[in-house]
């Protein structure tokens, strides 16, 4: 009999149904997260359809070789956090702090690379504001695009720091033999957050990045 | 206590989705090399659609998630497409007759 199994809280009748319930729960948080990034999406539709020629003169100025690399980084990061849960359903918490620090690795590379692509848009002088300086026949509609730019990854890099912060639990966590076959359920819900920032950018990438026509 | 069998993947279907995941970054930059007109946005959508897919039934588990988290999935997609269709058909549809004179 489980009754007292130390991880299980005592809301909850058995491990099954507390798994059940937190699982729910993060998808429910994930339907309010795709509402809300589902807003900016529309945003982004609404502009870009009115003014295509300024969005895509703007997106040439984003760099491709370091958007196709965070995108590769991202999900190779996703990769690793599958394999962390993985690890954490089969109890091998060595193996889980390992995936995760790969995975904090990742993530954090993906943060530097933004970092840096922030500041060529700072020293071009593409960051919306009195400071926005762009020549040719539609630089307002060009400044809107980087507003949309600059909101959509902007949002996106909050997410993955807030992710980050929370690895770094995790791996102690890990480290401190936490989980088991019975108990992952915290390993998996820190996956689900994860994976949907990926795909927040799996769609970023191709509507930010791609869209200049390049050849 | 009822005891949950959960499914455990074999590493390699994670590989093997990565992998896919890989190819399809690919060919969404190759297609916007590519001038296809309008068509371009719609091959940019359907290759991430896919890809989104991917990750949501391997990497999150909801290929073999309870119906219940199966329902609230779709529902959250549903939900984003009204929100994405009504904003849009209000705008694309605000030239279609002209303003009363008078107002």
């Amino acid at each position: 009999m489980a009754e007292h199994h130390s991880a299980l809280a005592h809301q909850f009748d058995d491990l099954t149904q507390q798994w059940d319930a937190s699982t729910f729960g993060m998808w429910v948080f994930l339907v309010t997260e795709i509402m809300f990034f589902g807003g900016l999406f529309a945003g982004y539709a609404v502009y870009r359809s009115a003014y295509p020629d300024a969005f895509a003169e703007g997106s040439l100025h984003l760099s491709l070789a370091l958007g196709g690399t965070n995108t590769v980084i991202l999900i190779a990061s996703s990769l690793t956090m599958a394999l962390g849960v993985r690890a954490a359903q089969l109890g091998d918490n060595r193996a889980t702090a390992w995936w995760l620090i790969a995975t904090l690795g990742l993530g954090s590379a993906f943060l530097v690379i933004k970092v840096f692509e922030y500041h060529h848009k700072y020293v071009e002088h593409l960051i919306p504001g009195p400071g926005f300086l762009f020549e040719g026949p539609h630089a307002r509609q060009v400044e809107m695009m980087f507003c949309f730019y600059f909101a959509m990854t902007g949002m996106h890099a909050l997410h993955m720091v807030v992710g980050a912060g929370l690895l770094i639990y995790f791996i102690l966590q890990a480290r401190a033999n936490r989980y088991s076959p019975d108990y992952f359920g915290p390993v998996e819900v820190m996956g689900l957050y994860w994976h949907f920032v990926d795909i927040v950018w799996i769609f970023l990438f191709p509507l930010l990045y791609l869209i200049g026509h390049r050849r | 206590m009822t005891h949950t069998t959960h499914h455990i993947e074999p590493q390699k279907i994670y590989f093997g989705v990565f992998g896919a995941l890989m190819v399809f970054t690919a060919v969404t930059v190759w297609a916007s090399m590519v001038d296809l007109g309008p068509l371009s946005i719609v091959v940019a959508l359907v290759i991430a659609v896919c890809k989104a897919l991917l990750v949501v039934l391997f990497f999150m588990h909801v290929r073999y998630s309870r119906p219940l988290t199966q329902i609230v999935v779709a529902g959250g997609v549903l939900w984003l497409i009204i929100l994405l269709v009504l904003t849009l058909s209000d705008y694309f549809s605000r030239g279609w007759l002209p303003a009363p004179a008078g107002w």
